[in-house]
């Protein structure tokens, strides 16, 4: 397979390794060079960053807290966890940073239409939230598959003024709502700005969420040093898109050398088993190719077509994985390993039973590979886990799945 | 092959047709070809059906559906091909496709049986100028010429590079639009092929919504070339295997034909 696609002699924007690109329509493409121009414009103007960094801190509530899980830490008899708090932000979950950060420039270009895609909701919520806040038009595409199993994020949405649109297209998940954001982009690319939720799609995507996620990262290599004062043993994130993933790993990726390397451990969905269609885990059994937008890992078949997934969350439901994963993967600087959705499911209820917190299913993921980890190192180690979000979302799949209707 | 748009009889604005290819089966697929071929048609573009086409609207995307579910692959698009550069050796034969399938097959692979089954050009709906680096290079070796879309949206700069390396014609968008019936002619049209006059001499194809005579009759006066879509997969849609040639031939004839002949047993493609 030929799989090198980048230029040999001109190496176009948005590359990490061989990953990434623009690989959009036409129509697409003079929005998404404004939109690389409006946010290299932004980053390089102190009063954007000043007025994020405030909206971070009084509206999303950041600094999130660094907690020590004693109890889990107890109970599993080796490494001493931390969880970073990312649930504990408005809106439930790390989706909010990026949606600040992305509202804010749509509101620089002019652009009064948002529209998003969302799979658990998560990021449908956090872009109604925003919407809301600055008084713009949102409309929301969710899968009718995902609408029905994160009802609750659905009024949350209409509650805000988004109006929700349902997509009945292939699987009815969060690759679908993707494709019918991109076809109303398509038609209404002059008036709109699309807020894509992960660090997906078409460069400069991939990059600019991975920036307005960076600050989990930042805060908690501070945290961790300031109460360890060293570094942690590895430091794990579940990965959808994988933008809750690169927010917290980024500003550990240069801490890979000796005795204080920090290991780097993404948690796919493993479903219900290693069967294509049964899983969204693209680095077990996915191979590099080209989906919405950019060139990644995808699971597909052989002919090249984009195969249906599986997972119990619908955050982490999706066939292709942001491509920076991808280079991190082949450099080997990230691991990427899969929980099934039993697996995360025991997780949530452990973790909701030893500290008081219930996580969300997409989270529970990288609970499930902290609970299998921890007990094979030593009270010397530290993990640190990114908690990205609540489960009230989830409460509806966690009381059928844990018999929780009582009686 | 020089892909060429003047048919036996002169008749202006050149017409290029899109088929999802294996949409009522592959059969269906080449005797629409042949049909649309013989009344007219100066291009084929064999669509190659995808999962997930970000850039088509429901008609193809529900072609796409049942072009897979039908078990149509890319070997099956090249063999197709390579019957009707035999029996139509001088039609135009575009492969229309998403990256991800011309990749999994490998694309040096995929160029060498394009050659090898007579296709003239390639075109791939998610890979603009700055990702076709590598690929072009391959195309070229195998004497396939590399098509690109034209966007409304596209800025001057970009006309220029989509001019530089493209082959055989260009591919103008009508609208800032997925695919799919529309009932006016935007008027976005004119303004792109004239902007990509000043940048090309090859000759320029119009689609996008195009599906009615008055359409194609105002492309004549301006471009080289209609691209008939979803208005022929929708007639497919609604035809029988068996009917869809006739159907399909009929709706050609009266494209370039004002005013369209009324009473008879085919849908019209109308939106
Ligand atoms: C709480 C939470 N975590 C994680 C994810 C997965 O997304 P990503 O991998 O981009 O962090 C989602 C997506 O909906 C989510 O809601």
């Amino acid at each position: 397979m030929n799989t090198q696609i980048s230029p040999a002699a001109e190496v176009p924007p948005g590359r990490f390794g061989a990953y990434g690109g623009r690989y959009l329509p036409e129509t697409l493409m003079a929005a998404i060079e404004e939109l690389e121009q409006a946010y290299a414009e932004a980053g390089a103007d102190p009063a954007f960053q000043a007025e994020l960094a405030g909206l971070l801190k009084d509206y999303a509530g950041r600094p999130t807290p660094l907690y020590l899980a004693t109890r889990l830490t107890r109970q599993l008899g080796g490494a001493k966890i931390y969880l970073k708090r990312e649930d504990l932000l408005h809106t439930g979950a790390h989706k909010i940073n990026n949606c600040l950060g992305q509202g804010l420039l749509a509101r620089r270009m002019g652009k009064r239409r948002i529209i998003a895609e969302t799979g658990a909701g998560q990021h449908g919520v956090a872009t109604a939230t925003v919407c809301a806040l600055f008084g713009m038009e949102c409309v929301v595409y969710m899968g009718s598959e995902d609408m029905a199993r994160q009802e609750l994020n659905v009024y949350r949405m209409r509650m805000l003024g988004a109006e929700v649109r349902a997509v009945d297209a292939g699987s009815r998940t969060l690759k679908d709502a993707i494709s019918e954001a991109m076809r109303d982009w398509v038609t209404n690319v002059r008036t709109t700005h699309y807020l894509l939720g992960s660090v997906l799609g078409a460069h400069p995507y991939p990059a600019m969420v991975r920036d307005f996620h960076r600050v989990i990262g930042q805060e908690a290599r501070r945290q961790i040093l300031e109460r360890e004062s060293r570094l942690p043993t590895a430091v794990l994130a579940c990965v959808g898109g994988g933008s809750n993933a690169i927010g917290i790993f980024y500003d550990f990726i240069p801490d890979a050398q000796g005795d204080a390397r920090v290991r780097l451990i993404g948690v796919e969905a493993g479903g219900r088993g290693a069967a294509l269609g049964s899983h969204a885990a693209r680095f077990q059994g996915g191979s590099p190719g080209v989906l919405q937008g950019a060139y990644s890992y995808v699971l597909q078949d052989d002919a090249g077509q984009i195969a249906a997934t599986h997972s119990v969350s619908a955050g982490l439901d999706y066939a292709s994985v942001g491509p920076e994963h991808a280079a991190l993967h082949d450099s080997g600087r990230a691991e990427y390993v899969a929980a099934t959705d039993r697996e995360a499911l025991e997780a949530a209820l452990r973790l909701a039973r030893t500290e008081g917190i219930v996580p969300a299913l997409e989270s529970a993921h990288a609970v499930a590979e902290c609970i299998r980890l921890a007990p094979r190192l030593s009270p010397e180690d530290i993990l640190l886990v990114n908690l990205s979000g609540r489960g009230d979302k989830d409460m509806g799949i966690l009381a059928r799945e844990l018999q929780l209707g009582g009686g | 092959m020089p892909i060429a748009f003047q048919n036996a009889e002169g008749l202006k604005p050149g017409l290029v047709i899109y088929l999802t290819v294996g949409d009522q089966g592959l059969k269906t697929t080449r005797d629409v070809a042949l049909a649309a071929l013989d009344a007219g048609a100066d291009v084929l573009e064999l669509g190659v059906p995808f999962s997930d086409p970000v850039a088509d609207g429901p008609v193809i995307q529900r072609a796409s559906q049942r072009a897979l579910a039908a078990g149509t692959r890319l070997e099956d698009v090249l063999a197709l091909a390579g019957e009707l550069r035999r029996l139509r050796p001088r039609c135009g034969l575009v492969i229309f496709s998403y990256l991800n399938p011309l990749l999994r097959y490998g694309m040096e692979r995929f160029c060498e049986r394009a050659e090898e089954c007579g296709v003239d050009g390639v075109l791939a709906t998610d890979l603009p100028v700055e990702e076709a680096g590598p690929h072009l290079e391959l195309l070229r070796r195998r004497r396939l010429k590399p098509i690109f879309l034209a966007a409304p949206t596209s800025t001057d700069a970009r006309l220029r590079a989509i001019a530089e390396v493209s082959e055989g014609f260009v591919y103008a968008i009508s609208r800032t639009a997925i695919t799919g019936v529309r009932r006016e002619l935007a008027s976005d049209a004119r303004g792109l092929v004239e902007r990509l006059r000043r940048v090309t001499g090859l000759p320029i194809a119009v689609g996008f919504g195009v599906s009615l005579p008055e359409h194609v009759a105002a492309l004549a006066e301006f471009a080289d070339a209609a691209v008939i879509g979803s208005a022929i997969v929708s007639l497919i849609e609604s035809s029988t295997p068996e009917s869809a040639p006739v159907c399909v031939a009929e709706f050609l004839r009266g494209l370039r034909t004002l005013p369209h002949p009324a009473g008879t047993a085919c849908g019209s493609g109308r939106p």
